[in-house]
């Protein structure tokens, strides 16, 4: 037990020590004229599955849960966020060439169709994030009618 | 003790997150040597050979595809990356480059992906890095003759490109490996 305290008593201190390194946030309060629903005619019931669905980890503003800020969460989080928007950047989507914003289109239904996305390990936490069979259909005739029309 | 508990597992996470990231260099790492090995191979060869390899790339991968090969389209995907990834267009126009660059961007990330998924998505991303292939093809031309190929049943009809007028089909596989037809004729 002696040895054990010994470990608990370093492992404290570690975990303290690691709240101290700092991460870096990803908050914006601007819509930039890139955004999805800036170029694209998005239906205002899309626009808002995007946003509570997709937006955490898939443009520049992110709404934090409460424990964000204690490590190693804000590790995780960060890491999901930064690769999340090198993958899709729902803010950045006008910056994308047209043949790039047809690929991401597309990737976005499959995405949906084979509940790949949001990720599952998100929807744990965020219970409103999931979406219904109703919604996901919903999301797929868009993208495929906006693909039509590109 | 729970105090305890709660440490040890935090650790854990930690240890966890280390060694993926540090498995992730490593990857980037083999990825650059990859690279290197493309562009000393093909170096002393014609002007276009990058383009020749990028299409060599995606035959394999095509093939492997044909297979049913998850595991190697994986490999061929991966490889495609980094001849796309050491692509030169300077001796292309200004116009060029710039559709080039896209395609290439485009192509890139499908590459990508087709070497981290299952076959259902690989087939998917094959589909439009087709479209990229065929578009670059249409700018640097190759030095073989190429076949335009057309499946009028996967996704509401795909093509894909072949060295050969024998349609294997890429999208079906052993499924159905005939399906479809030679819609085009590419020789420039």
């Amino acid at each position: 037990m002696k040895v054990a305290k010994k470990v608990a008593i370093i492992l404290l201190i570690a975990f303290v020590g690691i709240q101290f390194i700092p991460t870096k946030r990803n908050q914006s309060d601007v819509v930039p004229a890139t955004d999805i629903h800036v170029i694209y005619n998005v239906p205002k019931q899309i626009e808002t599955i995007f946003k509570t669905s997709c937006y955490d980890c898939h443009s520049n503003n992110t709404s934090y849960p409460w424990y964000n800020k204690i490590q190693p969460v804000a590790w995780l989080l960060e890491n999901h966020i930064n690769e999340g928007k090198a993958e899709l950047n729902f803010n950045e989507f006008g910056d994308y060439s047209g043949r790039r914003q047809k690929s991401k289109l597309k990737s976005i239904a499959s995405q949906i169709r084979d509940n790949e996305m949001p990720l599952s390990s998100y929807t744990i936490i965020h219970q409103d994030a999931k979406l219904s069979e109703k919604e996901k259909e919903l999301i797929i005739q868009w993208v495929e009618k906006t693909i039509e029309n590109l | 003790m729970k105090n305890l508990k709660m440490s040890i597992a935090v650790m854990l996470l930690l240890a966890v997150s280390f060694t993926n990231a540090q498995e992730k260099e490593k990857m980037g790492h083999d990825h650059a040597d990859m690279k290197m090995d493309h562009s000393k191979m093909k170096m002393d060869k014609m002007q276009d050979a990058k383009a020749e390899a990028v299409l060599a790339d995606y035959f394999m991968l095509k093939n492997a595809l044909v297979g049913d090969d998850t595991k190697k389209a994986a490999l061929e995907g991966a490889k495609l990356a980094a001849s796309l990834k050491a692509f030169d267009m300077t001796s292309y126009n200004e116009d060029e480059q710039k559709e080039l660059a896209d395609i290439i961007e485009d192509a890139t990330e499908h590459a990508e992906h087709i070497a981290e998924s299952a076959i259902d998505h690989q087939r998917e991303h094959f589909k439009t890095l087709s479209k990229d292939i065929t578009d670059m093809v249409a700018i640097t031309g190759t030095k073989n003759t190429l076949y335009q190929q057309f499946c009028p049943m996967y996704d509401k009809g795909s093509a894909w490109l072949s060295t050969s007028n024998e349609v294997r089909n890429p999208y079906y596989g052993s499924k159905m490996v005939s399906c479809g037809k030679v819609q085009k004729e590419i020789n420039n």
